[in-house]
């Protein structure tokens, strides 16, 4: 399959947009205002503790981290970070493989860390800069995404499952099926637009692995999902608490993170994980190759890690935190809250869905097919 | 500098010391990105964040299939019909602004330009909470059908049933009130400009004559403003056609365009080349559609002489 390639020897698109600078059909690569282009030695005789000039560029999800860290670490160490926001993992990538535009430290989840470690853009984590790390759970030392945590530091994890509107529903719809595959809520259902989550969990519903999908499975769950699309109102790009929230629909497909965001708000808000299990996900603190200041972002992903400050971040975010000394010294209304943390029995039947390059464009298609019909 | 640029030939130093600026810029701003990605479409993915330009037509046959064909065809019908309301409404609009006094003329072609001045994303999301379930809209319909049903009982008729919001929000009618709402201004300006050049003393003879009012509108201004209309008309379609952030935000489940489509092999399908063949489809219909344009254009040029 290789035999003719561009320019002479094996050239990435990353090199060649990079030369170039350019951007293309409205995804910007574009330098980050306010982000310091690497610098070759720290000027002005400016260095911090670790050596580097004291700044760091932080690319986090919105409402992501404790309303003090960032003014904290600085306190604690002088340095200053510079935090701007994406909004998917997708939107990331796709900022990233163009070439690293100047950060530090990325947040991505479990399958983009498998993927991002593939395409050799994120770089090796020095963990004995990273003593804080014996504060992660156990089952978050070692996971099958990324083994002996190699590239990765656990920031939280999350789970989907269905918000609800109580007053709305005839009983809690611990079941997929509500969602896929009944007319009761006709017209009340948002669900995402996530062409992989969706056949997996569709999966997940049939009674399959998240991972053992065949393109049999896809064709028997587009023909699915064609025959529920009567019955479902919007396919939502992961908003769909604001969805809950407005009132537009009752029931809604989302992470239990987002749900547990707004339940605080509203008190007729409900959240199940389906008795037939779902999809877990992590996301992950990474440092992208070509990090401008690698020893500040390793000295940062250690603060983040401290019981304390991790506490003061899952106070603000109400994620599930990996981090068990933060967990600790949470009140128990957060610990025991039943959408946070879901019952052991349920998780047992969660998965975390595997980075897989040959399905993902068939999952595409197959949802486009959907959507068409 | 000697003299006015009348003619580039006799003035080619300082013409081109003018053009070079945007022509470098063309050149690398467009030209060259727009280069690499229709390398890009005769590629394929050799790894997450890899492709090799094979000079494969895989992208284009897979493209051209009939899935993808059907969204491409969708899109344009709703493009084509998006430009004909904007140009239903657009016309009269046009025309109320050309023939306003002096006075109120600059207020009125303030009124069209102001919805520039916000961001495409902020003026959706003000149409989304206007028109959702519980929204502004909603609310209005319903304090109407309450007072409406509070009537019926002051003459002794049985109160009408309890409301039920209508669903304004999430289907192809949100996709289409979107775009016409976003495009409109695109279109009266064109108008506007071909029908303030329009002699108004035509308009008095055709009325003098003994032609109505319809009459003369559809012989003398209509045929006079044609080419402001086809303007108007393309100025319309071929972003209507490429519409994405609306039917994302405002779409139901099936009111995917295939701009959507291009969106998500960029992002979540992460295969590019084939984003990239099907963006060049689009383009080279829209080249289509302006090429028949300007041929029109030529051939009612001819036929004038």
């Amino acid at each position: 399959m290789s035999n003719t390639t561009f320019g002479g020897n094996k050239l990435g698109r990353r090199s060649l947009l990079q030369g170039l600078g350019v951007a293309a059909i409205g995804i910007s690569f574009g330098g980050l205002a306010g982000c310091s282009k690497p610098e070759s030695g720290a000027k002005d005789g400016k260095i911090g503790g670790t050596g580097e000039e004291p700044k760091l560029n932080f690319y986090n999800w919105d409402t992501y981290i404790g309303e003090t860290t960032l003014a904290d670490f600085k306190g604690a160490s002088g340095v200053d970070v510079n935090m701007t926001l994406f909004a998917s993992n997708d939107e990331l990538f796709a900022k990233l493989r163009a070439g690293n535009p100047g950060y530090d430290l990325i947040v991505p989840s479990n399958d983009f860390v498998e993927r991002m470690a593939a395409a050799d853009m994120i770089v090796p984590l020095d963990h004995s800069l990273i003593p804080n790390f014996k504060n992660a759970a156990p089952e978050y030392q070692d996971v099958p995404y990324d083994p002996k945590r190699k590239y990765s530091m656990p920031y939280t994890w999350l789970a989907l499952g269905i918000g609800y509107r109580k007053s709305k529903v005839s009983s809690p719809p611990d079941s997929w099926k509500v969602l896929f595959d009944s007319d009761e809520y006709k017209g009340r259902i948002a669900v995402l637009s996530e062409a992989g989550d969706m056949f997996r969990l569709y999966g997940k519903y049939l009674g399959k692995s998240v991972n053992s999908l065949t393109p049999e499975d896809i064709k028997a769950i587009e023909a699915m999902m064609i025959k529920q699309k009567p019955n479902i109102k919007a396919f939502h790009e992961d908003n769909g608490q604001d969805l809950l929230l407005k009132g537009e629909v009752d029931l809604v497909l989302e992470y239990n993170g987002d749900i547990a965001q707004i339940m605080s708000e509203d008190p007729d808000i409900g959240f199940v994980i389906p008795k037939e299990g779902s999809q877990l996900n992590s996301d992950n603190l990474c440092i992208p190759k070509g990090a401008p200041h690698p020893k500040n972002a390793h000295a940062f992903i250690n603060y983040l890690l401290d019981a304390e400050v991790g506490k003061k971040i899952t106070e603000t975010i109400l994620y599930p935190t990996p981090n068990a000394a933060a967990k600790a010294l949470m009140p128990d209304s957060y610990k025991n809250n039943q959408a946070v943390f879901p019952a052991a029995e349920v998780l047992a039947k969660c998965e975390y869905a595997k980075f897989n390059p040959e399905l993902q464009p068939k999952y595409e298609e197959a949802f486009t097919r959907v959507r068409a019909a | 500098m000697a003299g006015p640029l009348q003619d580039w030939r006799q003035h080619k130093r300082p013409f081109a010391a003018i053009v070079s600026a945007p022509i470098f810029w063309l050149v690398l701003f467009f030209l060259v990105p727009m280069g690499i990605v229709w390398l890009y479409s005769f590629g394929q993915n050799v790894g997450p964040a890899a492709i090799e330009i094979t000079g494969t037509l895989d992208n284009y046959k897979r493209a051209t299939e009939w899935l993808y064909l059907s969204i491409f065809l969708k899109s344009l019908a709703v493009a084509a019909l998006v430009t004909f309301i904007c140009l239903i409404v657009g016309f009269p609009v046009a025309m109320a602004i050309t023939f306003a006094t002096e006075k109120w003329r600059p207020w009125l072609l303030l009124a069209i330009m102001l919805p520039f001045w916000t961001n495409l994303l902020i003026r959706t999301y003000a149409l989304m909470m206007l028109m959702g379930q519980n929204g502004y809209a909603n609310k209005g319909l319903g304090a109407m059908w309450d007072g409406a049903s509070w009537l019926r009982t002051l003459v002794g008729l049985q109160p009408l049933e309890a409301w039920t919001p209508v669903q304004l929000l999430y289907n192809n009618f949100a996709v289409v009130l979107g775009l016409v709402y976003v495009h409109l201004p695109f279109m009266v300006l064109p108008l506007y400009s071909a029908l303030d050049r329009l002699d108004k003393s035509l308009i008095e003879a055709s009325l003098d004559l003994g032609a109505g009012h319809f009459r003369t509108l559809m012989k003398i201004v209509v045929p006079l403003a044609g080419s402001g209309i086809a303007a108007g008309v393309m100025i319309t379609l071929i972003p209507a056609l490429g519409a994405y952030l609306t039917p994302d935000l405002m779409g139901g489940t099936d009111s995917q365009m295939i701009a959507n489509v291009i969106e998500r092999q960029f992002k979540r399908a992460n295969d590019w080349p084939f984003g990239a063949a099907l963006s060049f489809l689009l383009i080279y219909a829209m080249f289509a559609l302006v090429a028949l344009q300007s041929l029109r254009g030529s051939r009612a040029k001819v036929g004038a002489h």
